[in-house]
């Protein structure tokens, strides 16, 4: 089956798009060196990266005659999920791979959940 | 031109794979090593998204979908058990 022109143009784009942004998180995963900022990277590949693939895959199923909406689901999770994740795993890097004295003060009268030694 | 992408995309997040991996075995804290497993099952719908485009089925993106659920809750869990030492408490 042939696709127009403009599909398989839209579809190759996308799916290089979303490729190398994946390679650019798992890379920053890699090479940054800090934890903190080895946390931000594979943001990219979770929302860039994935979205356009699923938003190739999408392109791809319309201009082939068999629609569907079900990659949007997929996206839509991913895309909340993220930040949550994102989260827990910054706790993890605050709560048990640092000093205590490295962390940010508390509010007043208050102490970190996860430290009760501070 | 389409299939050339998908070669190319397949190869480029396999890579992104075993660099994930690398950073799995390396991690000196065990908070990257959770993180490194969370890149894995991303990359891992993203092949499975490339395995379903180059088959031309519409099944692919049901385990798509299970597997990011699976990815999120196991991280959590991960990240539960590391914090607090019980999941459920």
């Amino acid at each position: 089956m042939t696709l127009p022109l403009y599909a398989e143009i839209a579809v190759s784009v996308l799916l290089l798009i979303g490729a190398s942004f994946t390679l650019a998180g798992s890379l920053g995963l890699l090479k940054l060196s800090d934890a903190m900022s080895r946390l931000h990277a594979p943001t990219l590949s979770a929302t860039l990266g994935v979205g356009s693939l699923l938003l190739a895959s999408m392109v791809y199923s319309f201009a082939t005659g068999m629609p569907s909406l079900h990659e949007m689901l997929v996206m839509a999770f991913l895309f909340v999920t993220a930040p949550i994740t994102a989260n827990f795993i910054a706790k993890v890097h605050l709560h048990r791979c640092r000093d205590v004295e490295d962390l940010p003060q508390p509010p007043a009268d208050k102490i970190w959940a996860t430290r009760s030694d501070t | 031109m389409i299939a050339t992408a998908l070669y190319i995309a397949v190869g480029t997040v396999g890579l992104a794979q075993v660099l994930a991996m690398v950073r799995l075995l390396r991690g000196p804290h065990v908070g990257d090593r959770i993180l490194a497993l969370d890149t894995m099952v991303i990359n891992a719908i993203a092949l499975i998204i490339l395995a379903g485009m180059s088959l031309g089925t519409q099944m692919y993106f049901e385990s798509a979908m299970i597997i990011a659920m699976l990815g999120f809750v196991s991280t959590v869990a991960l990240c539960r058990f590391v914090l607090r030492g019980d999941i459920t408490e």
